[in-house]
């Protein structure tokens, strides 16, 4: 599904701070992305999700040369792939519904179209009561939630996850690494950035490990 | 489909009707863009536009009334003439005022030709040689007042060569150096009307697209999720363009509303002034305060281009922070 081959990441001027990145990201996989902080976890998400473009090297993305690829073309192969920020990245004057829906909105589906879709998902992720809540009045936990449901909404390929357990007391974590497996399980590939060992440990999934700029695959 | 599938269709529609209309106070309201209608950013902006297209406005209605006015001191000068009759010895001088009134009356284009009298002739004497003085000895000429018709020419070198021919001591003053005068200064002040407008309208545009850009800069997040959930640059760009232009018209519509609304009030001032000194001065060097319809189709387009330039800043800025974020 994605194939990193030989890649490479420097921003300006600056030292190689990816270096000779080759793997894989198969269909229906789990991973967790790990390292140090400063290793370029968040950079490697970015290449990932095509808001980088790598200085050297080749990434194939579903059966596509993203390098050859124009903005619109990127635009659309992006609708493939969820993403599941460490900030949250919710629209404060848009509700929890209007949020979640965004992904739906922006391909020019009508409200009448995806009202049940987005209502369902939202009383999964236990947001049923907050739908029509602005995110400045939900807790971390909640925006955490809702964050996850707007990456997920429009049934992506893969999912990626940047710290998504960062903010949270170890209960809240364990019940979104719960919601990243069964989203797994019903076929979506799952890649989630953390440093939280204990986090990894409670689920035997491969391991891609970020150190001094190369990748260490551990299946 | 059966009647059951179809019965279980229309009760999920009905629910999720129901489901919609629990909504809270701000989603009946319709507050559902995606651009944030009444940010702070939005409501200075809207602020700015609305006084830029006051100012710009009131430039254009003030320079179009100094434009009337220069070219009206043009025809109005251009329409007159004058022939001034010399007494000479040996002739009746009220005969020759009276040749010199017919020739000019029978010329094409002349409305009026009026004589002053002997009593008219001295009264424009009394300003250098006071009242008073018996002038019946002196040589006072005699003056007639042509009045051309709007638009008509005459030809004055024929009303020249006939006064010549026919009357003794007459001769015509077209006024040609004060017109060229008039006409110069005419000219000076269209030009100067036409430059403080192109500055105004210059400094409207740049304080418009900086104040949008500015508040752009606080929408930038949002342009960012609108492209990380798949939004294509059209998209994005057309949702801040659409916000942008009603914003732009809503701000221009109010300044420009403004500005009509107060040279129709400095218009309706100035008519109770009508008829004092002050006011026929005033009325003589800047003209009536009125807009008149070009006035109104150029506040208008000015509303017009402010809200494009908004649009248009709105649209390049979101172009623009998306090649940043690629």
């Amino acid at each position: 599904m994605i194939q990193f081959e030989n890649v490479g990441l420097r921003y300006g001027l600056g030292p190689e701070i990816l270096r000779d990145l080759s793997f894989n990201i198969a269909p229906r996989s789990f991973q967790f992305l790990s390292g140090p902080s400063g290793a370029g976890k968040s950079s490697l998400l970015r290449l990932l999700f095509l808001t980088l473009k790598p200085t050297r090297g080749l990434i194939t993305l579903f059966d596509h040369d993203t390098a050859t690829l124009s903005s619109d073309s990127l635009a659309v192969l992006r609708r493939r792939i969820g993403v599941v920020f460490q900030d949250f990245r919710l629209l404060d004057h848009l509700s929890t519904f209007e949020n979640v829906a965004l992904p739906l909105r922006v391909i020019g589906r009508r409200e009448e179209s995806y009202y049940d879709e987005v209502a369902e998902l939202l009383g999964w992720v236990g947001l049923g009561e907050h739908m029509w809540s602005l995110p400045p009045v939900l807790s971390g936990g909640e925006k955490q939630r809702a964050a996850i449901a707007r990456a997920v909404i429009a049934r992506p390929q893969l999912l990626l996850a940047d710290e998504p357990t960062g903010n949270v007391d170890p209960q809240l974590a364990q019940r979104l690494l719960r919601l990243f497996i069964e989203l797994n399980k019903s076929g979506t590939s799952v890649v989630i950035a953390t440093h939280d060992i204990a986090l990894m440990d409670q689920y035997d999934a491969r391991r891609l490990v970020l150190h001094d700029g190369y990748i260490h695959v551990y299946d | 489909m059966s009647t059951t599938s179809l019965a279980i269709a229309m009760l999920r529609k009905q629910l999720a009707h129901m489901r919609r209309s629990s909504r809270p106070d701000h989603e009946a309201r319709g507050d559902a863009s995606i651009v944030p209608k009444d940010s702070l950013a939005a409501n200075a902006l809207a602020a700015v536009v609305a006084i830029m297209t006051f100012l710009a406005a009131v430039t254009s209605g003030g320079v179009a009334m100094v434009i009337g006015s220069a070219n009206e001191w043009q025809s109005e000068v251009a329409r007159e003439m004058t022939i001034q009759v010399r007494p000479t010895s040996g002739r009746n001088i009220e005969t020759e005022v009276s040749k010199a009134q017919a020739l000019a009356r029978a010329v094409p284009g002349v409305v009026e030709a009026r004589a002053y009298s002997r009593e008219e002739s001295d009264r424009l004497l009394e300003p250098w040689l006071g009242s008073g003085l018996s002038l019946e000895d002196l040589p006072v000429p005699r003056m007639i007042a042509i009045r051309v018709a709007k638009g008509a020419a005459v030809d004055t070198a024929a009303l020249r060569q006939s006064l010549a021919e026919g009357v003794v001591g007459a001769t015509l003053d077209d006024h040609r150096g004060g017109i060229d005068r008039m006409r110069g200064m005419a000219r000076a002040a269209i030009a100067g009307g036409i430059g403080i407008f192109g500055l105004v309208l210059a400094a409207t545009i740049l304080s418009v697209a900086f104040a949008t850009r500015g508040a752009m800069a606080s929408n930038r997040p949002i342009v960012e999720v609108l492209h990380f959930v798949g939004a294509k640059e059209a998209y994005i760009a057309t949702q801040f363009q659409r916000h942008f232009l009603w914003l732009g018209l809503k701000g221009g519509a109010l300044g420009g509303g403004a500005a009509i609304v107060s040279l129709i009030l400095i218009g309706r001032v100035s008519d109770l002034f009508v008829g004092t000194a002050g006011e026929a001065e005033a009325a003589a060097l800047f003209g009536r305060f009125s807009l008149g319809f070009m006035g109104y189709v150029v506040v208008a387009a000015e509303v017009g281009l402010i809200a494009a330039i908004t649009a248009l800043t709105s649209r390049h800025v979101v172009i623009h922070t998306l090649r940043n974020i690629d």
